[in-house]
Order: C-alpha cells, then sequence, then structure tokens
C-alpha cells in the first residue's frame, strides 16, 4: 500500500495515511505522545485538515480577527452508531458547532477539534471520519486551526468521541436573543423535522424501512447569513437538535417569557418520517434534526424571508409555523388537526417507543 | 392509503361530533379501556368536541400503570445482578419502583437493554451464552402472542440463559370488576382494539348482557374513537346493550386464531394483582408447567422487596375512573414527570402523564388549561 509522505498534500477520497495493514486499528501508543502519535496527526489530521495555523505548529493557533465582535461556543459529539445515512460523527462534529455559532447570527470561522480515541476503533473508520470533517468544513467555509488526540484504554469509550469549538464574528448590529422576542413574531422553520433522529434510530436498532431516512445534518451560518445581509429583522434564532421542535419552542418560551402557539398541520414532515415515528409511538415535535433551526422575526418581515429561504438549498421548505401570542407567559400550544389547542409540553427525558 | 391523515380528517371529525351532539339527549358516561385510546383522547382533545353531557372516564388499559410495584421491585432486582442482561420495552425503562427505577440501575452499571421485540431478547441470549437475558414481558392480549413466541423460540433453541418475567394482564376480568364495583358509574366501553385483534370480540358479549352495558370495539385514531363514541351513545339512547365493531380494518369477531394459540400453549390464566386495583381473579397470565424453566420469578433468588406506595398517589382511582387526574391533590404539584408518584404519571400511556403533557390544571382556579 503506497503511504504518501509528509511533504504530500492528502486529497478527500485518497488511501489512509497511516498503513492499514500495518496498523488496522487505533493503538494506545497513537495517543501516547511519541512516533506512532505523531504519524497519526502529521500524515492524518494535519495533512487533510490543511489549515496554515495547524502547520505553524504552535500549542496554540495565532489567529487574525477583524476588530468585531466574536461569538465562541463548544460542543462534544458522543452518537451511537458513528456512521449513518446523511453523516458521520465528523459530520456533526462541524455542523453542529458551526450552527450554534450561526444562532448567535456569527459567521463561523475557525475550528478546534478534540478527538478522544478508543484503543482498537477501525484505523479505516477514523480515516472515513476526518475526510467527512474536512468535507463539512470545506462546506461551512470554516478552517481547523488547532486540535488535540487523546487514546483510552479499550471498552472505556464508545469508538470516538469528539470535541470542537468555533469562532465566528458578528457583522451586523442586530441583538439576537430570546429576550428580543416580541409578542405578534412569526416562527419559521426552515425545513421539514425529524430526519436525523429517526435515521440514528433507525440504524442503532436495526431497523429497516423501506425508504431509507436519511440525516439532515447541514451547516445552517450560509442561511441565516443571508437572511441578515438582506436586512431582515430577527429576533431570536435556535437550532433544533436534541429535543425537537418542541423543545427550542420551550427554551425560547422560557427564556423569553411568552406564550406561543404553533399549527401542527403547518409543521413540515416527511411522509417517511411521519410513518416510521407512527410505527415507534414517536412524536415527530420532539425527534432530533442537525440542520434545522426556527427563526422569530417580525410578522411583517415574515414574506421576504421566507422569499430569501426558499433560494437557498436548505430552506427551500421554509414556512411559517406559528407565532408568539402572549406576554408573561412561558406555555407552548399547538393547534392539532382537530382545531383544539393542547400543551406542547418540554419532555421530561428522553422519548421512549410504547409497549403497545 | 396511509392509515393516518384519512382517519384524522377534521371535516369528518366535525360531522361525527355534529352526530354525536344530535343523538346526545342526556348524560352519559363512557369509559375507553386501553391507554393508547387515552392518549389520543387527550392530545386530539377530542373530548372537547363531545357534548358536555357525556363524559370519558380512563380505564386501566395501560400495562404499565397496573404492572404491581412488587413485579418492579423484583425486575430492579434481577436487573442488578452482573451476570443479568435484563431487556425490556421503552417505557417500562422509568416506572419507579419502590425507591429506584431500570434506568438508574443502568446508570449504575446494570446491563440493560431496551428491545423493541422480545425476539430480540432471544438474539441477545443466543450472542451471550454466558449471561443470564431476562426479558420482561408486560402487556395486555396484544403483546402476550409475541413473548410467548419468544419462549417457543427459546425453547426450540434450548437456550438454558433465557428466562421471562411475566406481568401479563387480561382485559375482560378488569372490565368486569370495574363494573361489578359499588362506585362504578361507566355505562358503556370502548373497548381497546388492538387487543381485540389478537382475541377477537366473543368475550365481550357475556359482559354486555350481563351488566347491559354497549361495549363498542374501538380504534386509536381520532375518527375511530368518535366513530366509537356515536357507536355506543346511539346504543344507549335505544336501550341496548351489544357489542359491536368499529375497527373494522383491524377487528374480527374470532381474532387471530393462531395467535390465540400460541398464547394458549405458553401461558395459563392466573389471578393477577393490578397496581391501585387489586388481585382480580383470572386476570393474569403465567408460564404454562411446560415452560415454567423459563420463569424468572423462579428462577432468581429475588426475595420479597419492601415495596412502599406512595400515600399521596391515587393512581388505583384514576385506573377504575373514579378520579380523573387533575381531581388528585399531587397532580402538577408533587407528581410530575419528572418525580412521578405513581405509574399512572411515568407512563406515556397512563392518564396523569397524558393530562399533564397536553393540558395543564391550575391548581388555584382549578380549571384545565390548553
Amino acid at each position: 500500500m503506497n503511504v504518501p509522505g509528509l511533504e504530500t498534500e492528502i486529497q478527500p477520497g485518497m488511501i489512509c495515511p497511516v498503513p492499514l495493514n500495518k496498523y488496522p486499528h487505533v493503538l494506545l501508543a497513537h495517543g501516547g505522545g511519541g512516533r506512532l502519535m505523531h504519524q497519526l496527526i502529521e500524515t492524518m489530521f494535519k495533512a487533510v485538515f490543511r489549515s496554515n495555523e495547524l502547520h505553524q505548529d504552535h500549542d496554540a493557533a495565532l489567529l487574525t480577527i477583524p476588530q468585531k465582535k466574536i461569538a465562541f461556543t463548544t460542543d462534544s459529539y458522543v452518537v451511537q452508531p458513528l456512521l449513518f445515512p446523511g453523516g458521520n460523527i465528523g459530520t456533526l462534529a462541524v455542523n453542529g458547532t458551526v450552527n450554534d455559532l450561526a444562532m448567535a447570527g456569527a459567521r463561523p470561522l475557525y475550528l478546534s477539534i478534540g478527538f478522544i480515541l478508543e484503543e482498537g476503533l477501525p484505523m479505516a473508520t477514523l480515516w472515513q471520519i476526518v475526510q467527512s470533517i474536512q468535507k463539512a468544513a470545506q462546506d461551512a467555509h470554516v478552517s481547523i486551526v488547532t486540535g488535540d488526540t487523546k487514546v483510552i484504554d479499550r471498552a472505556k469509550g464508545d469508538g470516538i468521541y469528539i470535541n470542537t469549538a468555533g469562532i465566528g464574528i458578528i457583522e451586523h448590529e442586530q441583538t439576537i436573543a430570546p429576550r428580543e422576542v416580541c409578542v405578534g413574531d412569526s416562527i419559521i422553520v426552515n425545513g421539514d423535522l425529524g430526519n436525523h433522529g429517526m435515521a440514528i434510530m433507525a440504524v442503532r436498532e436495526g431497523l429497516s424501512f423501506e425508504t431509507t431516512i436519511e440525516s439532515d445534518c447541514a451547516p445552517l451560518a450560509e442561511l441565516t447569513g443571508r437572511l441578515l445581509a438582506e436586512g431582515i429583522d430577527i429576533h431570536c434564532l435556535r437550532d433544533l437538535t436534541r429535543g425537537g421542535l418542541a423543545s427550542a419552542l420551550n427554551e425560547i418560551a422560557a427564556a423569553a417569557h411568552k406564550g406561543i402557539t404553533i399549527e401542527e398541520s403547518r409543521v413540515p414532515v416527511r411522509d417517511e418520517v411521519a410513518c416510521a415515528c407512527e410505527l415507534l409511538g414517536l412524536d415527530p415535535l420532539y425527534v432530533a434534526n442537525e440542520g434545522r433551526f426556527i427563526a422569530f422575526l417580525p410578522a411583517d418581515h415574515a414574506e421576504e424571508a421566507l422569499r430569501i429561504m426558499r433560494q437557498h438549498p436548505l430552506g427551500q421548505n421554509a414556512c411559517v409555523i406559528g407565532n408568539v401570542n402572549e406576554e408573561d407567559s412561558t406555555t407552548v400550544t399547538s393547534k392539532s388537526t382537530l382545531g383544539i389547542r393542547r400543551i406542547l409540553d418540554m419532555i421530561s427525558g428522553e422519548q421512549l417507543p410504547r409497549i403497545c | 392509503m396511509k392509515y393516518l391523515h384519512e382517519y384524522r380528517d377534521p371535516a369528518l371529525a366535525t360531522r361525527l361530533s355534529r352526530e354525536i351532539h344530535r343523538i346526545t339527549t342526556r348524560p352519559h358516561v363512557l369509559m375507553e379501556v386501553c391507554g393508547g385510546q387515552t392518549h389520543a383522547i387527550v392530545k386530539y382533545g377530542i373530548d372537547e368536541l363531545l357534548p358536555e353531557s357525556i363524559e370519558l372516564v380512563h380505564g386501566p388499559g395501560c400495562p404499565v400503570c397496573v404492572t404491581p410495584l412488587e413485579l418492579i421491585d423484583k425486575a430492579i432486582a434481577i436487573a442488578s445482578r452482573p451476570d443479568v442482561i435484563f431487556c425490556s420495552f421503552g417505557d417500562m425503562l422509568r416506572v419507579p419502583g419502590s425507591g429506584d427505577d431500570l434506568l438508574s440501575v443502568k446508570a449504575r452499571g446494570g446491563d440493560i437493554r431496551m428491545v423493541y421485540s422480545p425476539l430480540d431478547a432471544v438474539a441477545i441470549a443466543q450472542k451471550n451464552p454466558q449471561k443470564e437475558i431476562v426479558f420482561f414481558a408486560v402487556g395486555f392480549e396484544t403483546t402476550a402472542p409475541a413473548n410467548a413466541m419468544a419462549v417457543v423460540q427459546a425453547k426450540q433453541l434450548n437456550l438454558r440463559n433465557f428466562s421471562v418475567l411475566v406481568s401479563h394482564v387480561l382485559v375482560p376480568p378488569a372490565m368486569e370488576a370495574i363494573l361489578s364495583s359499588p362506585h362504578n358509574r361507566v355505562e358503556g366501553f370502548l373497548a381497546a382494539g388492538h387487543v381485540c385483534t389478537i382475541m377477537g370480540y366473543t368475550e365481550y358479549g357475556p359482559i354486555a348482557s350481563t351488566y347491559k352495558v354497549p361495549i363498542v370495539v374501538t380504534g386509536f385514531e381520532p375518527l375511530d374513537i368518535l366513530q366509537g363514541v356515536y357507536m355506543c351513545v346511539r346504543q344507549l339512547e335505544e336501550g341496548r346493550a351489544e357489542v359491536e365493531n368499529q375497527y373494522t380494518r383491524s377487528v374480527h369477531k374470532h381474532g387471530n386464531r393462531y395467535a390465540q394459540n400460541t398464547i394458549r400453549d405458553v401461558f395459563c390464566i392466573i389471578p393477577r394483582k393490578w397496581r391501585g386495583v387489586g388481585e382480580i381473579a383470572h386476570s393474569g397470565l403465567g408460564l404454562q408447567t411446560d415452560y415454567q424453566a423459563f420463569d424468572a420469578e423462579k428462577r432468581f433468588d429475588v426475595t420479597q422487596c419492601q415495596t412502599n406506595e406512595s400515600d399521596e398517589c391515587v393512581s388505583g382511582l384514576i385506573l377504575q375512573g373514579l378520579k380523573k387526574p387533575h381531581e388528585c391533590p399531587a397532580f402538577a404539584v408533587t407528581c410530575t414527570p419528572d418525580h412521578p408518584l405513581g405509574a399512572t404519571m411515568v407512563s406515556s400511556e397512563g392518564a396523569c402523564a397524558a393530562y399533564y403533557r397536553y393540558r395543564k390544571h391550575n391548581a388555584q382556579t382549578g380549571v384545565l388549561n390548553a
């Protein structure tokens, strides 16, 4: 097997630079600070992520940031299974942190990446994940500028854990926060819900549906950036991750101290996801997403916001799903298809499939 | 035809609602038996589409809710053993026993696995010959055939490391227990559609004629429940007490004979204690003699645990339809999904959890808010 030299740039799709026949699995030595760890970092991580800052070989990345307000966030990723239709833990690790920056109204610039690898993780899996990370970073227009690698004993981890921290810059004067939410605001979602959670569940539980459900994992910063650049007055943004739409609405309602109502018939859910949820007794409003967000904005900006969003691949199915309708309240309600209002509460723990 | 949106059509729901209003001339108290029906009623607000004179009370058809506390304590004791892989359906994992629940045991290192089918537990037993695999066999008649099949398969595979902790209950004896109670107010039943898919509905004829109550086998979608209510009210208004089948797309009169035979081969009818209700004769399923080797209660030396029911919890009255969740002083105050006092708040099928999730009780005004 050819092993590219250190000076050769690794392109996605090339063979794994760590010789798989010699090192088919991650060893403790790959985190031991010695030659093997050096080889892993140099030939795989630094060669693939290939930012100038990484090749400064400092303990910290030296960054030049324009004199603006910056946004800073961190998140850790522990998903099982590591690979799933529509993505893997690597794409999550990039897009999740990029999206947190986007929800603060920032343009993401730089990411750090910390790997905790379990001894015995197949090297081919790590290589696939690393390539996905670089592709996701390119798609999100961010550079990976610093990182860390640790290896833990077999059976003490779950294959791989990843932490990413991100820096973005604020290039507008708007204040985007729950406290800006006003009675009368419209609530827009950028697309159909429940894809990521059901994709994960299908793989994790070995459920094979006739149609493969794919994760919606995607970077949202370009879409939110367009809304801000076009002057849309945005009061609040929130990406819909664990706990789904219902949890995000409850978080905002509690933080903003405003009551919210949505219409269930307006919430887009793909047929395959709706059917999978029905089979398992799950509510799509509570299922995880990784490429979906809600925006709170004045009602008279909604139409223009939808026009802008629908021109972007990640906003083609954007729609208004409800509004903020009550002062001094933290209640989220939903109007059912039968026209009856019900509470859309914060879920306690995780949704569990029903017995019968 | 996806059997989803068609049965949630708002225009048809409105028509059924109008028809129910039109034929109702006096108050009626109906009970829906199944927890899944309770969930749908509260989620879709179906009771708000009915005349005020029709009261829906929620029955004991939540197998999670009626599993006795002692059995949950035994499950926790077995699951805590280092040599055991304990398999269960999802909603049992959060039900508190006297002091703990299965999820807490998992956090402490217990090997507890959620499965979607009891056959998954059999597969786990085959893959882990050095461990004891125990499946928590909970449910009404609906899940009994699959649980029976798991035991049959385990026997055919000669698995020595597989057993089941059985907590099966039967619907008709529970309905009779409710009807023979001196406090009973129920005048008609929406029978559990999936139970009847397995068992058919011939066993309800004697109940209907003895107690003079209409019994309508009903499905779970909004239009099913509205049509079931309509059929039940129509009988009451006409002075009839018969068994009718609303859920014809799933239920046949004699049910699924193959499933019934499988149940009969593996299980026999035994008395069973219902949490909050007490022991009801001939109301449970236990393993037949030929399958006693797979009985987890016999296999594991789980001594009688000290069971401590909450004094505040009135689950029993709720399961019998004698109280509504918001009439409990602890509801949404000391008893919430995060801190449940009893099973009707923990299980997603429980009446208290459904009321808490989809409605909120304003403790000060006594009004349900939604």
